[in-house]
């Protein structure tokens, strides 16, 4: 037990520290790091508490695709520059926001954990009943493919809508670019892609049409 | 006190896993650069030690008494970091392969997501010293890799799914000992291509090599590092490239099984399997580098894209209706 107590502070020490670096450090690709850093304790909590499926998951998904995605941009918009003074120096507008954001946030978690804690049969939802001899990805596949398969392919729904949407947006269609056509590359032959032309005097040809 | 004692057996054991490792590493180094020489009808490195075998031993040890230089403008920290992580991540995935039936470090029961987890980490490196470097190739190259390596581990998740259904569990041990009558590369032939396709892209070897294509970018991510800090990149990418090797002869070759379970063959001790098939892969992967030209990128994306990432999905639905509409689905109680 002292082994795991040690364990699990160093991590969550690891995860508040870092999560306080993500919005004070000054550069920020330096923050997109301390967000990795704070997925990835998070992760170890995760498989510290024995659901080490979602531990990985959260590797996978959030570090090993998101914040891969989040460096990207951050790096491309060249924001590095950008100086973040928000505690030293001169008033900044982010605070108040920031504030009202956080509280909201904290009275929710106040709400669904104090109610999960004291009045279980008031906030929960679910009636699951979990066998403690299988492990946990089973656990999790036997609940989300049956009892909760309509949501679970809503989410999905809601995913690929939102990922059209970002095409749509962003897509433009460009005339006047030139395109390799893979299909026609392929089925070209020696009959068709050699054309004798008889050149007529003072015209010429038009090629590449 | 039973704790350190748990410690230091631990520590025995992953000794014993590194070591061998970091020497076939340089081993295989050593038999990529034969490969590619014998191709070109040169003879590759022949000169130090038996067969040159101890050429990589030599580099290493240039590479060691070299300068580091650390340019200026970079993020220092960044900077030295990204060939450890590299490194590191290279290194810590070997704790999950199986190399018998109980010869494996620790036998978790997500071991396949730990391998993908890892792997999909690799890019950090890459990405790190590419930006960290605060010049202009480096940055292209970790862009490059970047988007290539999180477009690859899409379809190589969706393969691995395959697999997993033949199965039923994400541990390895288990997914080896799934393919005792048959292996899984003579059902999923065509997801093993794929895989071997998409573990070229994902290792950022030739044809894929683009983060480090000297041609356009000097060296990649590399350009701006020097001694000893190189040769670390170095070995971490080889290491990773044993990885996937390793990865690929678990899910589709058997791990350490023999072929056939009759005399000559069951009597070979289980490492030894597994360690024929991945120098077997390890020699496909250094054939390729020799006889491939590079792809461009657009068609590199357009070949995970729009080719792999269809056709696996595809693979998924075929082989999950094949096994339900046979009613052979995996229904292992755990």
């Amino acid at each position: 037990m002292l082994f795991h107590s040690i364990f699990f502070y160093f991590f969550s020490i690891i995860a508040i520290f870092s999560a306080l670096m993500v919005i004070t450090s000054r550069s920020t690709v330096n923050s997109v790091f301390f967000l990795i850093l704070d997925f990835i304790s998070i992760g170890c909590l995760f498989i510290m508490v024995g659901a080490e499926f979602l531990g990985i998951i959260i590797l996978i998904v959030y570090v090993g695709a998101v914040a891969v995605l989040f460096l990207f941009v951050v790096m491309m918009l060249n924001v590095a520059q950008q100086k973040q003074s928000w505690f030293i120096g001169k008033k900044s507008s982010h605070i108040p926001f920031g504030l009202v954001v956080s509280v909201i946030i904290f009275l929710e978690l106040l709400v669904v954990l104090g109610g999960w804690k004291y009045k279980e049969n008031v906030m929960s939802s679910s009636n699951l009943l979990l066998n403690e001899s299988i492990s946990n990805t089973h656990q999790i596949g036997r609940v989300m493919y049956t009892d909760y398969i309509l949501y679970f392919q809503i989410s999905g729904i809601i995913l690929l809508l939102s990922m059209i949407g970002a095409i749509v947006l962003t897509y433009q269609k460009r005339d006047n670019i030139k395109k390799q056509s893979y299909i026609n590359q392929i089925s070209r032959e020696k009959l068709t892609s050699i054309e004798l032309k008889k050149v007529e005097f003072e015209k010429g040809v038009k090629i590449d049409d | 006190m039973e704790y350190l004692d748990i410690f230091i057996n631990e520590i025995y054991k992953i000794f014993f896993l590194v070591v061998p490792i970091l020497v076939s590493v340089a081993l295989i180094v050593w038999l990529d650069r034969r490969v590619w020489g014998f191709v070109q009808k040169r003879r590759g490195p022949n000169v130090v030690g038996p067969f040159g075998l101890f050429q990589t031993l030599a580099d290493a040890l240039k590479y060691i008494f070299k300068e580091i230089i650390i340019p200026a403008s970079s993020n220092k920290i960044i900077f030295i970091l990204a060939p450890i992580v590299t490194m590191t991540l290279a290194l810590v995935a070997w704790a999950v392969i199986p190399f018998g039936e109980n010869l494996v470090l620790s036998d978790i029961n997500i071991g396949i997501l730990y391998l993908f987890a890892i792997s999909s980490l690799g890019v950090y490196g890459i990405i790190m010293g590419g930006w960290a470097s605060n010049s202009k190739y480096p940055f292209l190259g970790a862009i490059r890799s970047a988007a290539q390596m999180v477009s690859y581990e899409v379809s190589i998740g969706i393969i691995i799914i395959n697999v997993l259904l033949c199965v039923g569990s994400l541990n390895l041990t288990d997914i080896v000992l799934a393919q005792k009558n048959i292996w899984f590369v003579i059902p999923l032939f065509p997801m093993f291509v794929i895989f071997f396709i998409s573990a070229l892209a994902e290792t950022n070897r030739p044809p894929f090599d683009l983060p480090e294509a000297e041609a356009e970018l000097v060296a990649g991510y590399q350009t701006e590092y020097s001694g000893m800090m190189y040769a670390m990149f170095w070995l971490g990418e080889y290491a990773n490239i044993l990885l996937m090797c390793a990865m690929g002869s678990i899910l589709f070759l058997g791990g350490w099984l023999p072929p056939i379970d009759i005399y000559p063959f069951n009597v070979i001790p289980s490492p030894i399997w597994i360690i024929f098939k991945i120098l077997f892969l390890f020699f496909l992967f250094a054939i390729v580098k020799a006889i491939v030209p590079r792809y461009r990128y657009d068609q590199l994306m357009r070949l995970g894209w729009k080719i792999f990432l269809p056709f696996s999905l595809l693979y998924v639905v075929l082989t999950a209706s094949f096994l339900f509409y046979f009613d052979m689905l995996p229904t292992k109680e755990f």
